[in-house]
């Protein structure tokens, strides 16, 4: 039998896009772009990546995620502001709450799926948003949590500035380095394979003896605890925290970058959507305040035309023109 | 004392009573038949036995021990493991991937979110095992969807054994093959029958009538008849229903 293409440990679309993002500064003004904008884009491709893993490798349509993007930025503020100002407390706290809030809301619906599953997190997501623009005496309402602080990050030995916004990028930069590797790391291991055989069918797999119920769990609670990182650089990068991020139509994006990047046929996906995303923004939006216009009826045209997004355009493109490849097509299976 | 037992199973849907009053047996290294004609109650028998189900009412033992309404997961876990009369893969996968995902070595590892599954040789090994015993050796690479319908079935009766079960249900393995396909899977069958306990849903008598040690007949939710294929063919009932008709 022949050798089974397996995942290499640090591929080269991974090493390609650090190095990238590692060199960002020392060329993004040349090409037009300015630093905080990169923050930004990193900060989405984190929370993106860590949407796919519900997404694309479980099956699992939640369109309230913004909920849980939002939490970690409060928790971030709050626990900053009300408890200890200690970057790394602060952060992981903001991991493991919003982590605590994705596993209450999956106990609710990982019995479901399909239509049923995204209706449910639609609920879900609007109450949270309803509580973070009531709840005054804690979230600041509408105006949300001011005066949040990029902290110092100490490691011991040394300690850094994160003011600026080249030092929040590079900071970023390590976590996103960390959470990348250690989803492509679970999404090639066993986890990941039977996740992705509940995404295909899952009554077999309950057949076959499998937890359906628990992968289903974990997964939406992992991808809540990445969400609430992501949100918790951008409570930092922002320096506030507001309910606007939790929104329905906040939650849609991720669920747009995850898609026209092609999440649902490689890892590789949410990072395209979120880098193309976030441009289409920026330089859309400075011709015209009606970008999202521009941008839902390329997202419908993509829908139509090019369901596989951009890295299934990519993937295409590459098998007609390499059909030696074939463990490119199963890039995704691999 | 039998492996598997089913007494006094009820299961109504509704107004409609699929089953009523239905008692089975399997004894160890057997292969026992379940035929009737179709709407008969045959695979919501099938279904109550292997937990995707629950009954009304009765109780089904395996190995001397009570499963009645127990989960799908929990029964596979015991032992038991089943196809399915249509189709049920993950189509996405390979051949081998689908195998892989079944293995119970694997299962048990499946909260290991670290390691690369794919270069764990010795789950490929036996996931590559599993599918030369159906006669798919050299059909690893390709993905379930893009196999031939008679290599569907096959891969459906390995994913099953995957789970290294004691007891095979099989749910009408001979489902939309011709003759040659059916040919080859009774061989397959017979060979699977050396080493294991298997009941089988089928209603190609022929097929049921050359490999059965046991057969009971379900019709209007009833055992309304059971033997061995020889005491069948001269039951009354048998010869004289559609069923008996069929088989001359």
């Amino acid at each position: 039998m022949s050798a089974r293409p397996r995942a290499a440990f640090v591929p080269l679309p991974m090493l390609l896009l650090l190095v990238g993002l590692a060199s960002a500064p020392l060329w993004l003004t040349r090409v037009g772009l300015y630093q905080y904008l990169a923050l930004e884009i990193m900060i989405w491709m984190l929370f993106a990546l860590g949407y796919n893993l519900l997404l694309g490798y479980g099956g699992l349509p939640s369109f309230g995620h913004g909920a849980f993007f939002g939490i970690g930025a409060y928790a971030f503020g709050l626990l900053q502001l009300r408890l200890w100002p200690n970057l790394w407390f602060d952060l992981i706290g903001a991991a493991v709450i919003a982590a605590a809030f994705g596993a209450v809301v999956a106990a609710f619906i990982s019995h479901r799926r399909g239509i049923y599953y995204a209706l449910l997190t639609i609920a879900f997501g609007q109450v949270f948003w309803f509580v973070a623009i009531k709840w005054h005496s804690v979230t600041g309402g509408e105006d949300g949590l001011l005066n949040i602080k990029r902290l110092r990050a100490d490691f011991g030995y040394a300690s850094f500035d994160l003011a600026s916004n080249q030092a929040l990028y590079y900071f970023a930069f390590g976590i996103f380095t960390l959470a990348v590797f250690a989803l492509w790391r679970l999404v090639h291991s066993p986890f990941g394979r039977i996740l992705t055989a509940i995404k295909q069918n899952e009554m077999r797999a309950a057949f076959v003896g499998h937890d359906v119920w628990l992968y289903k769990w974990i997964a939406f609670t992992l991808s809540a605890a990445v969400a609430g990182v992501a949100g918790a650089l951008f409570a930092m990068a922002q320096q506030s925290a507001y309910p606007n991020v939790m929104s329905l139509h906040s939650s849609g994006f991720v669920v747009m970058m995850v898609l026209i990047g092609g999440g649902l046929v490689s890892f590789w996906g949410p990072v395209l959507g979120a880098l193309f995303f976030i441009l289409a923004r920026d330089l859309l939006g400075a011709y015209t305040e009606t970008w999202l216009l521009w941008y839902g009826l390329l997202f419908m045209a993509m829908v139509l035309w090019q369901p596989e997004g951009i890295a299934g355009a990519w993937q295409a493109w590459r098998r007609t023109h390499r059909p030696a490849a074939p463990a490119l097509a199963a890039s995704k299976a691999a | 004392m039998p492996l598997f037992e089913a007494k006094h199973l009820h299961k109504r849907f509704g107004d409609a009573v699929v089953l009523e009053d239905i008692s089975l047996s399997f004894d160890e290294g057997r292969l026992s038949g379940i035929m009737g004609p179709n709407g008969a109650g045959k695979t919501t028998c099938f279904n109550v036995l292997t937990g995707r189900y629950k009954p009304d009412r009765g109780e089904v033992r395996f190995d001397d021990r009570v499963i009645t309404g127990a989960t799908p997961r929990a029964i596979a876990r015991l032992g038991i493991s089943r196809s399915f009369q249509v189709m049920n893969l993950f189509n996405d996968y390979t051949a081998l991937d689908n195998i892989m995902v079944a293995l119970p070595a694997v299962r048990r590892r499946g909260f290991d979110a670290w390691s690369d599954l794919a270069s764990d040789s010795s789950a490929q090994d036996e996931a590559a095992g599993v599918l030369t015993r159906v006669g798919l050796a050299g059909r690893e690479r390709i993905p379930a969807k893009s196999l031939p319908y008679g290599e569907r079935r096959a891969l459906e009766i390995a994913v099953a054994l995957a789970a290294q079960p004691r007891l095979l249900f099989l749910d009408e393995p001979t489902a939309g093959l011709g003759t040659e396909g059916t040919a080859r899977l009774s061989a397959l069958i017979a060979e699977l029958k050396r080493t294991l306990t298997i009941v089988v849903i089928e209603h190609d008598m022929h097929f049921l009538f050359g490999l059965a040690d046991r057969i009971s007949v379900i019709h209007w939710g009833q055992v309304i008849a059971e033997g061995t294929p020889d005491e069948l063919r001269a039951d009354p009932w048998v010869r004289r229903s559609n069923l008996g008709a069929l088989e001359q």
